[in-house]
């Protein structure tokens, strides 16, 4: 949770400024350059000009996790990786989303059963926003994944808490 | 060289530290008593005759009903130059199999005579469980030295590969087996 976010309560002027923010941060997410596996290919396709994620202001993948806003878990992710994933998402800086791209990082995909060195599922490990589903996707469908995820930047709010959604009094937020 | 030369050339030098042979297979071989093994691999590797320079790969198969584990070496030998057909002119393969109890599978290190052996014998020590004594990356373990893990990180336990393996429960706070009613963590 950003210093901003769940000091106010809605109103005419929070709404407005709500609009301003959200518009600024789903217009430039910065995506961390972060392929773990196959998935990483189509997500390269995406980078590329065929697709072109920068249409939806994306297109600055970012070496650091601390100048990224999303991570696209894009593989398989394996017991070993799993620490480097939870350390680069803390690593990022709020607000950061994350999503997760293909079968293998929503629940595990074909090592569900007798895979013994993958995660079941990434949201086992960071919280998810977006589960694309696919093995790998299209890249159409990472792109759905984005603009579903713009939805949902759009409709968040600085009067709410961004994980809850709940709404504080103002007066006990501040004196926290 | 057919296999049947190459397995009469070693028979000839080690006599019965030749355990066993099968060459009307796809996959030619002789298996070797496991305190032969490093002296049969420094002859494979330095006779005039076979000068097998290479190898190929090292699989580690579980015999779980004979309570054995296998180490099979699959030796390349390039001696010889390269033709105008650009094929090498003499060039033979073989196969050694090594066979251990599974309560205790040492067998010594060839990563002194082929350096490919190096990472080989740590992957089969990763997912098997063969320990290979005086291999040059050693760590210590509970029993005594053993090759340091390649793929499964360095607290993992056990050998996945094992055909008794035992999956488990949880790795590091992570949960592992999602099938018995296994809750997502909120975060």
């Amino acid at each position: 949770m950003s210093w901003i976010e769940n000091r106010f309560e809605e109103g005419m002027i929070i709404t407005s400024v709500d609009w301003a923010i959200n518009w600024g941060r789903k217009s430039s997410i910065w995506p961390m350059t972060f392929g773990l596996a196959c998935c990483a290919i189509e997500m390269m396709a995406v980078g590329a000009s065929r697709f072109d994620i920068d249409r939806f202001g994306a297109g600055a993948f970012r070496a650091s996790p601390r100048q990224a806003d999303l991570m696209i878990v894009a593989g398989t992710v394996t017991y070993k990786m799993a620490s480097r994933v939870k350390r680069l998402y803390n690593q990022m800086a709020e607000p950061k989303y994350v999503m997760a791209m293909g079968a293998c990082t929503i629940g595990g995909g074909p090592y569900f059963k007798h895979g013994y060195h993958v995660v079941k599922g990434v949201d086992l490990v960071v919280p998810v926003d977006i589960y694309v589903p696919g093995c790998p996707p299209r890249p159409e469908a990472l792109l759905e994944g984005l603009m579903r995820l713009q939805d949902k930047i759009q409709h968040q709010s600085i009067a709410r808490d961004r994980w809850t959604g709940a709404k504080k009094d103002a007066f006990a937020a501040a004196t926290v | 060289m057919t296999p049947e030369e190459i397995a009469d050339i070693l028979k000839d030098k080690f006599g019965d530290k030749l355990t066993g042979q099968k060459f009307e297979t796809a996959h030619p071989h002789v298996v070797v008593a496991r305190d032969a093994w490093h002296e049969v691999a420094v002859f494979l590797r330095n006779d005039e005759r076979l000068k097998f320079d290479m190898l190929r790969c090292i699989s580690a198969v579980d015999l779980l009903e004979d309570e054995q584990f296998e180490a099979v070496y699959d030796l390349h030998s390039t001696n010889g130059a390269l033709n105008a057909a650009q094929n090498w002119t003499e060039r033979h393969e073989f196969c050694v199999r090594v066979r251990v109890p599974r309560d205790k599978p040492h067998i010594d290190s060839v990563a002194d005579v082929w350096i490919a052996a190096e990472w080989h014998e740590r992957e089969a020590y990763d997912l098997m469980g063969i320990v290979f004594d005086g291999h040059p990356d050693s760590v210590e373990g509970p029993q005594g030295p053993h090759p340091r893990r390649i793929l499964c990180p360095d607290d993992w336990v056990g050998h996945p590969l094992r055909k008794d393996y035992v999956f488990p429960m949880e790795y590091n706070g992570i949960p592992a087996v999602t099938e018995h009613g296994q809750t997502r963590p909120i975060h």
